[in-house]
């Protein structure tokens, strides 16, 4: 049993340091959009970039850290089927808000 | 697929209707419905995101979130993520004893987590900012909450596993179980680092 995991990819590779090295990076990037919000002093499209940017890479560290997404498991297809998600999930809230943002100004000027 | 995942060495445990199935097949197909829950929560978020200007007259995000309730929330599913997966280190190592201990510790931040989020619904609500509010409090409610709802059936499943374990110990069958509960756990932990970006904090400037 307790070998199997070096068998098969069952997805339970990982390692103390991956996750201690994912834990303290998501700190890290969930430290600075707090702290960009709560007691930074930017313009509000500068720490909408903070918050964008730091979610997008914490959301990646996670992902590779301690769900341990990579192109090798399942031949690739864990990948694939994320990116294919993703590239879904950018459609429909991108598409949502600019046809609403459109709509409205629209309404707007009717 | 079927090349790299079906190597089955784990001739002697097997029950009924699995026998052709190691541990892989089956955690790949929960990465699926896990995209497939991915789904459900970006539409929420096209939803809530559509809703934010419809605050009719009552509250917007910058009037009721509470940033620093919510760093302690992040805190904690955070460090019940890390904490789960210590649980899945010491199952490689076969130390079902520490599995359970970290499982505990995991259920417990866990459920701190989802304290907090109901005191901060009820304690909302008792304002008169519940979903029936305005068209935005809606989209608030449904997103988070749909989030805190998964999180209870996490939480249900790790109460689930730690029975099992106690009982059964570690076989492939507990083992593709917290295997497919990691997965869902580290995945709501993602989802919340949306939910807090994009919902508070942003809600918040």
């Amino acid at each position: 049993m307790s070998d199997h995991a070096t068998h098969h990819d069952d997805g339970a590779h990982g390692s103390v340091k991956s996750y201690v090295t994912g834990l303290i990076l998501s700190i890290i990037l969930t430290a600075i959009p707090f702290w960009a919000v709560m007691a930074g002093d930017f313009s509000t499209l500068a720490t909408v970039g903070v918050i964008v940017v730091t979610a997008l890479l914490q959301v990646l560290v996670q992902l590779v850290m301690f769900m341990h997404l990579n192109g090798k498991a399942e031949g690739g297809w864990n990948l694939i089927s994320f990116v294919f998600t993703a590239a879904i999930v950018v459609i429909i809230i991108g598409g949502s808000l600019w046809i609403m943002y459109h709509l409205h100004l629209s309404m707007m000027q009717g | 697929m079927a090349t790299n995942t079906l190597t089955n060495h784990d001739t002697h445990a097997h029950d009924g209707h699995e026998h052709h199935d190691t541990g892989a097949t089956t955690v790949f197909g929960f990465w699926i419905y896990l995209m497939s829950d991915l789904l459900i929560f970006g539409t929420l978020f096209a939803t809530y995101a559509v809703l934010i200007p419809g605050v009719a007259g009552g509250p917007s995000g910058k009037d009721i979130f509470e940033l620093p309730f919510v760093l302690w929330e992040t805190a904690l599913l955070l460090l019940s993520s890390f904490t789960y997966g210590m649980c899945v280190l010491a199952m490689n190592s076969g130390r079902v004893g520490q599995m359970k201990s970290w499982l505990l510790i995991t259920f417990l931040l866990g459920a701190g987590f989802i304290g907090m989020e109901l005191y901060e619904f009820h304690h909302l609500i008792v304002e008169g900012f519940g979903p029936d509010r305005s068209a935005f409090l809606s989209g608030f409610f449904a997103l988070v909450g749909t989030h805190g709802l998964h999180v209870t059936f996490g939480l249900i499943w790790i109460l689930v596993m730690l029975i099992q374990l106690s009982q059964k110990g570690i076989t492939p069958v507990t083992r593709r179980r917290v295997l497919c509960l990691s997965l869902f756990w580290h995945f709501l932990d993602i989802v919340w680092i949306c939910v807090f970006s994009f919902v508070y904090l942003m809600g918040a400037l």
